[in-house]
């Protein structure tokens, strides 16, 4: 077996730093941490569906929580990192059939995806406070 | 295509089977797009869901929860995106972490974190579903 510390150091090639910073490469970023975060969020998720499988009490300490304004921001993080990563799920999906890929169209569906993310999110959260 | 073969020292065997050197092929890959397509319909449900569930009190709440068919979308959601987040975490702690120790110990937490969350949910639903 090669011994790994006699390896030699080579250059590396250059990161992501010295690169002009462009939409598609952010949206690509954005949705690997929107996944990340969405990860994370599914503790919300668990922690609210036990805290209603355990009782009244528990329920309403967990709805309090969520309701209150720093659990309202949350929520509403979640909710565009739920949509924004959907959207850029389904531009993934057209991606694998080969189409999409022309200087156009990936810069339409990165604002398409950013667009309707956003829209979605205050859309969603009128109707949630309209039908409240 | 015909030369690498009578170069190479695979078995024309182990090169029909097209596992790869992981030794599972593309299914990574199918698993993360059969997932991502079944979530779009899925979330979209759960967000109604919580749509009809959101301003009520802990018992409609859990009538509405236990309703068979909403049970079953939460599940299908929970589910479903616990194996798309579990391989989606893995694609991200192999892209960052190359010692192998910390790899391999963050890949073994990233799959109790899924299995845990998912199993958390699963049993709320259900006990919401068929009561205490």
């Amino acid at each position: 077996m090669a011994d790994s510390r006699l390896r030699i150091e080579r250059p590396l090639s250059p990161h992501i730093q010295i690169y002009k910073p462009m939409l598609t490469m952010t949206m690509s970023i954005v949705h690997r941490i929107t996944g990340a975060a969405l990860y994370f969020g599914t503790l919300i998720l668990a922690a609210w569906l036990i805290a209603a499988a355990s009782g009244q009490a528990s329920f309403a300490t967990m709805q309090a929580v969520l309701g209150s304004f720093l659990g309202r921001l949350v929520l509403f993080g979640y909710t565009w990192a739920l949509l924004h990563h959907m959207l850029g799920g389904i531009r993934h999906l057209v991606w694998d059939t080969g189409r999409g890929f022309g200087a156009v169209e990936r810069e339409l569906f990165a604002k398409l995806t950013l667009g309707g993310s956003i829209i979605l999110t205050v859309l969603l959260w009128i109707v949630a406070y309209a039908v409240r | 295509m015909a030369d690498t073969n009578r170069s190479s020292l695979t078995t024309p065997l182990k090169r029909v089977r097209g596992l790869g050197s992981a030794g599972s092929g593309t299914d990574h890959f199918w698993k993360q797009r059969i997932t991502a397509l079944a979530q779009i319909p899925l979330t979209l449900a759960f967000v109604v869901v919580l749509l009809s569930i959101i301003g009520k009190g802990h018992a409609e709440v859990v009538a509405i929860v236990s309703q068979p068919l909403v049970a079953i979308l939460m599940l299908l959601f929970v589910v479903t995106g616990m194996v798309h987040m579990k391989i989606g975490m893995q694609v991200i702690i192999e892209d960052y972490v190359h010692e192998e120790l910390p790899k391999i110990l963050l890949l073994a937490l990233n799959t109790f974190f899924a299995i845990g969350v998912g199993v958390a949910c699963v049993f709320a639903i259900l006990k919401l579903s068929f009561g205490a």
